[in-house]
């Protein structure tokens, strides 16, 4: 969708070799971290979902869980931060991390930790 | 030819079709008003919705309210039945002549690739861009005429809530059925991950074309999730909303129970006067009176229940307390999914196991299904409230708290963590496998409308009402008979009860649940209530006014406190926490799974928790002083 996506699989691959520390998976992600959707693949735990990850990867697609769709995550859950909520463009959607493995996102690098002072 | 094709085809079927939140319920409703039918599809338990309307040029419209789906390669027994019906592959279903497909108009992404699935379908297809106010107060602009062009259907704008938009979809579905078979060919098939993401691409390219972002989005929505999913302040809120739940489905309803109370009495009280004494009243007043009176009595209760569970539905929130249980629920190896059929068993088991259709994984939903009977469901709400009356003084704890509300809620807490041990027990013993993704949709929070929520509230109540009309009443019925014969033999110095057939059967059992704390008269009512357990407390008031019609004129909760000690009570209560008391349950279940094991597993399982969890409450309180 839009024109920065020319080579997903490549940028993947330099993520996974480390050189890009932009490219992450969702499920690394922390609430405020915003992003372009690079990938949704279909390989990571195979088994590990209740159904095969072709399955998962079929529906998180259906959710617009899209290449190109730009993504924000908001929430997190009490309990090992899980699960997450995420604005995709502009709905929202609820998932486990086990379940965003497979989602890699060039997330926008955010200065340090902006402080808010109250004066 | 027009006229030919009217005269053979007076009625067109409609099929609602739609992602879920996208206000589909409510065009229902809009559409149809009150001439609905709720029933099941054929072979399966998926609830099957359909209204009629009669349009301005005379024909009658059929409509289907489709199950909501994201797209039509159905993942759950749900979204199988929209697949197969708009495909017109469901069993003792004709395939729709005109498919409706209802779109949020502030939400069209996904829906936009719906649609591309649906026109693959072939069928003739009217897009309701729903909810338009809506996106018109953001300042949402969409090109009408484009998106027609577009997507080779007709367009109309509606607010289903506030019933505009209607006449004209309605007139444009005549026109299309008017217009006779323009089906063509079905080119549906399942998508590739490929087509699928050559359908986004498609469905993008269409919005960036005729549709321009809100200049006021909505941000109200995540304002109150930042509030609502907080990670502390989220969970404090949900569990003070279950408990306020709780508190006032005792507190609101009680002036209105009192109302039906007295006039049932009244009722009573005047047959007995007017007619001669003899069998003819005893069944008047022992039998259909009181039967009917101690069932509608509890009417307040559940609809009190079923309002805030309806308006959290409206609302939006049940996603929200979805996303917040979902780990605490994983814990105890049940999917997020879980939450809501888990919520709704508070209401009735038999929704809560129908509603498990929305977990696909068998193991998962096996679970759900296993546990949702423990969840207090409104059943045993009667049968709380009359022990709870009798033995729990009415006072007040810590200055604001009812004592009798707060042994209420211990009961329910009793009920929801069995079901989360079991449920752990059952993944740690019997699969350890995957469990399900957990995707779902957080809709944008909306005020509930108040005619949707009063439709929704008659029809719970309706359910509720005809239950008891055809399962309760003629049992009350049959109780009566067998507590009032045979009669006693002349010159007998025990109440007529002991010489009937009822108590006979009820002493014959007692001796098994003597060591728990039951008398003959309880294990008399155990009997009928495996029917439901609320007609337990109708049991129980035939067996004792029939018993002491002379005696006694107070209440059942009175009476019992006279019979009973404290320790059967409790004991009585702890038996209804866990029992399989429900015939119409296992029934389900064994609907559900399609197989006899399962029912039969559930009550063997209950059973043997109900009986232990007797024993102990029984004998520790004995062992108190409450003997």
């Amino acid at each position: 969708m839009h024109d920065m996506l020319a080579q997903p699989i490549e940028a993947v691959a330099a993520a996974q070799a480390g050189i890009d520390p932009a490219v992450r998976r969702l499920s690394q992600a922390r609430p405020g971290d915003v992003g372009v959707i690079l990938d949704v693949r279909a390989e990571t735990h195979p088994g590990d979902h209740g159904v095969g990850v072709e399955e998962l990867q079929r529906r998180l697609l259906e959710f617009g869980f899209v290449e190109g769709a730009e993504i924000e995550v908001l929430h997190e859950g009490v309990i090992r931060h899980d699960p997450i909520a995420v604005r995709i463009d502009d709905m929202r959607v609820a998932l486990r991390r086990r379940d965003a493995e497979d989602i890699w996102v060039r997330f926008v690098m955010r200065p340090p930790a902006r402080r808010r002072r109250r004066s | 030819m027009n006229i030919a094709v009217e005269t053979f085809a007076p009625t067109a079927r409609v099929a609602l079709v739609g992602n879920p939140n996208s206000g589909k319920t409510a065009l229902f409703n809009a559409l149809t008003g009150s001439r609905q039918k709720v029933a099941n599809y054929a072979g399966v338990t998926v609830e099957r919705k359909e209204g009629q309307l009669k349009t301005a040029g005379g024909r009658t419209l059929s409509v289907l309210d489709l199950p909501g789906t994201y797209s039509l390669r159905a993942r759950s027994p749900d979204e199988a039945v929209t697949r197969d019906a708009v495909l017109g592959r469901l069993a003792g279903e004709q395939t729709p002549d005109v498919l409706v497909c209802v779109a949020d108009a502030t939400n069209l992404r996904l829906v936009l690739r719906l649609i591309l699935e649906l026109k693959a379908v072939g069928r003739p297809m009217v897009l309701a861009l729903n909810m338009y106010d809506i996106a018109q107060r953001q300042g949402l602009r969409i090109d009408l005429e484009g998106l027609e062009r577009e997507l080779g259907c007709p367009v109309i704008t509606t607010v289903a809530t506030r019933k505009r938009g209607i006449e004209a979809l309605v007139a444009k579905v005549d026109e299309m059925a008017r217009a006779g078979t323009l089906a063509g060919e079905n080119q549906w098939r399942e998508p590739s991950a490929g087509e699928i993401r050559q359908a986004h691409r498609e469905a993008q390219r269409i919005l960036k074309a005729h549709v321009r972002p809100p200049e006021r989005p909505d941000t109200l929505t995540g304002r109150i999730d930042g509030v609502l999913l907080h990670p502390a302040a989220g969970l404090a809120i949900l569990l003070a909303l279950l408990f306020v739940m709780f508190q006032a489905v005792f507190t609101w309803a009680t002036p209105a129970q009192d109302l039906i109370n007295n006039a049932f009495q009244s009722l009573g009280a005047l047959v007995a006067r007017d007619l001669p004494p003899g069998l003819l009243t005893s069944f008047l007043t022992d039998g259909v009176i009181s039967g009917v009176g101690s069932v509608l009595v509890f009417l307040p209760q559940i609809l009190v229940l079923f309002l805030f569970i309806i308006l959290l539905e409206d609302f939006g929130y049940m996603a929200r307390a979805a996303f917040l249980m979902d780990r605490i629920m994983g814990g105890a190896g049940l999917h997020g999914r879980a939450f809501i059929p888990l919520l709704s068993s508070f209401a009735c088991a038999i929704p809560g196991i129908m509603a498990t259709r929305v977990i696909d994984n068998r193991r998962d939903r096996l679970t759900t299904i296993l546990v949702a009977p423990l969840m207090t469901c409104s059943a045993r709400i009667p049968v709380y409230t009359l022990i709870i009356s009798a033995f729990i003084p009415n006072q007040t704890v810590a200055g604001f708290l009812s004592l009798q509300g707060l042994v209420m809620f211990s009961l329910y807490a009793a009920g929801i963590l069995s079901a989360l041990g079991i449920s752990f027990l059952t993944r740690r013993l019997f699969w350890r496998g995957a469990v399900e993704p957990f995707l779902m949709e957080l809709p944008t929070y909306k005020l509930p409308d108040p005619e949707n929520v009063a439709r929704n509230l008659f029809l719970r109540g309706k359910i509720f009402i005809e239950r008891a009309g055809r399962i309760i009443f003629p049992l009350m019925i049959v109780i009566w008979f067998l507590s009032s014969f045979p009669g006693a033999p002349a010159g007998a110095t025990d109440p007529a009860i002991n010489y009937s057939i009822a108590g006979r059967l009820g002493q014959w059992l007692q001796p098994l649940l003597a060591p728990i704390g039951f008398n003959w008269q309880m294990t008399v009512a155990l009997i009928p209530g495996f029917a439901a357990r609320e007609v337990a407390v109708a049991a129980l008031g035939t067996v004792y006014a029939i018993g002491n019609a002379d005696a006694a004129p107070g209440t059942l909760a009175t009476l019992l406190a006279q019979h009973w000690s404290i320790a059967t009570g409790l004991s009585f209560l702890a038996w209804y926490v866990f029992a399989p008391q429900c015939a119409s349950t296992l029934g389900v279940v064994k609907r559900e799974t399609n197989s006899w094991i399962w029912p039969v597993v559930m009550l063997v399982y209950m059973t043997t928790l109900a009986y232990l969890a007797s024993l102990i409450v029984y004998h520790a309180a004995v062992a108190f002083g409450l003997g």
